[in-house]
């Protein structure tokens, strides 16, 4: 699976990333985790707020921080 | 009966007199101090402010939180479409001011309401009168003044926006925008509604208000530290002589002496508030503060960088020459008309 996680650098999108890893570390998953930074590749995925969490080319949230928990959960339901 | 009622809440919830009460109590019974002395005075307003504001902070985030929780860029993009002229400004700037959104997200905003076809006019209200007027900061002001000069500053920062806004689109500064913004992309054209919007059930909204409350307190609570320190050394020990001869009536170029202050300060407008009180009860016109206050939140280095990206010298200066200009303005009004307000 891939995972891209979109964010400025902000403190939000760092924490995002951590969970994101931390996540795919606890499901013992081995998923290519990709930060994008780059302002065009952001708004050419659709997005106007950052973070934004994308899993298999699908926006599954943005805006927000997911917690562990929750990540995992859309990890298992995007496979 | 109904006037005593409000101004009992007003006094209570927002005055908060009964702390001013017992920290001056404190100081002055437990403590022993001079209740004559501008120590006793500094340090009473600084620990009544301190707790007043952090106090205030939270149950005005909270409930401010909750309700913008409703709005959201992508949904604010969606209303704005559907319409024209100033009325676009109007709605865009209304909009603005309850539109949460953190200041790394103004680049993502701005290419994202351009790419929808909206005017650049509309996005720039959007974007002049969000950091300007804030409901939380809104809230506060009523409690450190009263409602209708917190009605005024809102009323003066949505005109600001509106007609800088349209003073954008009446001269055309669309091609001023890098051009990069309103290229089509590589490959498919964007779906804008291909993102859905992500529903929130209450207890999302009430988690969301409340983390906005940690994370907002955690940013701002130094300002505010130092906010009302310097408000209480001006409380309790400037003499009000020299601050009425450099910001005082007497002075004509107060207002855009506070307006250019503000301008490269980088503050949260919660920290600028108690240094705002001190000074009006030091004598300094109430246009001269407020001009002050806007100085320091609607134009800061951060967001001029960010803006500096995405559209040409020539329209960045515009946007920020009409803001100071708006300001000042403004500031003259305020001073002219303020006593009808108190």
């Amino acid at each position: 699976m891939e995972i891209k996680v979109y964010g400025s650098g902000c403190a939000n999108c760092k924490k995002l990333l951590d969970n994101v890893e931390r996540a795919c570390r606890e499901l013992s998953f081995n998923a290519k985790v990709d930060y994008v930074t780059d302002t065009m590749e952001i708004v050419n995925a659709g997005l106007m707020r950052t973070p934004g969490l994308m899993m298999n080319g699908k926006i599954v949230a943005y805006g927000r921080v997911p917690n562990v928990e929750e990540i995992k959960k859309l990890i298992e339901a995007n496979q | 009966m109904i006037k005593e009622v409000f101004r009992w809440l007003n006094d209570q919830l927002l005055k908060m007199v009964w702390l001013e009460d017992g920290v001056n109590w404190f100081f002055k019974d437990v403590i022993g101090m001079d209740a004559e002395s501008l120590l006793y005075k500094g340090i009473t307003f600084f620990f009544y402010d301190v707790i007043k504001i952090f106090i205030l902070l939270s149950v005005l985030i909270f409930l401010a939180s909750y309700l913008q929780s409703f709005f959201t860029p992508e949904k604010t993009r969606r209303i704005l479409r559907r319409f024209k002229g100033v009325w676009a400004n109007i709605i865009g700037a209304l909009l603005g001011t309850v539109t949460p959104f953190c200041s790394c997200s103004s680049i993502p905003i701005f290419i994202g309401f351009t790419k929808a076809g909206l005017p650049i006019g509309v996005t720039f209200s959007f974007l002049i009168s969000s950091p300007l007027v804030d409901l939380a900061s809104v809230l506060l002001l009523a409690s450190i003044f009263n409602w209708q000069i917190a009605l005024a500053y809102v009323v003066v920062g949505l005109v600001i926006a509106v007609v800088g806004g349209t003073m954008i689109s009446v001269f055309k500064m669309e091609r001023y925008v890098e051009e990069f913004v309103t290229a089509k992309s590589e490959g498919e054209a964007i779906d804008l509604t291909s993102i859905e919007e992500t529903k929130m059930s209450r207890k999302d909204r009430l988690r969301y208000s409340w983390d906005q409350v940690k994370e907002i307190i955690h940013k701002v609570w130094l300002y505010v530290l130092i906010g009302v320190g310097i408000g209480a050394i001006i409380h309790g020990f400037i003499p009000q002589v020299w601050i009425e001869s450099i910001l005082g009536a007497n002075n004509p170029f107060s207002v855009i002496l506070a307006t250019l202050v503000g301008i490269p300060m980088y503050a949260d407008i919660f920290g600028t508030l108690p240094i705002a009180e001190a000074l009006v009860l030091k004598g300094v016109g109430i246009g001269t503060v407020l001009a002050f206050m806007m100085a320091v939140t609607a134009l800061s280095l951060p967001s001029i960088i960010m803006i500096k990206k995405v559209v040409k010298t020539r329209l960045l200066v515009m946007f920020v020459g009409i803001v100071i200009v708006g300001i000042i303005v403004m500031g003259y009004l305020f001073n002219a008309f303020g006593y009808f307000l108190i």
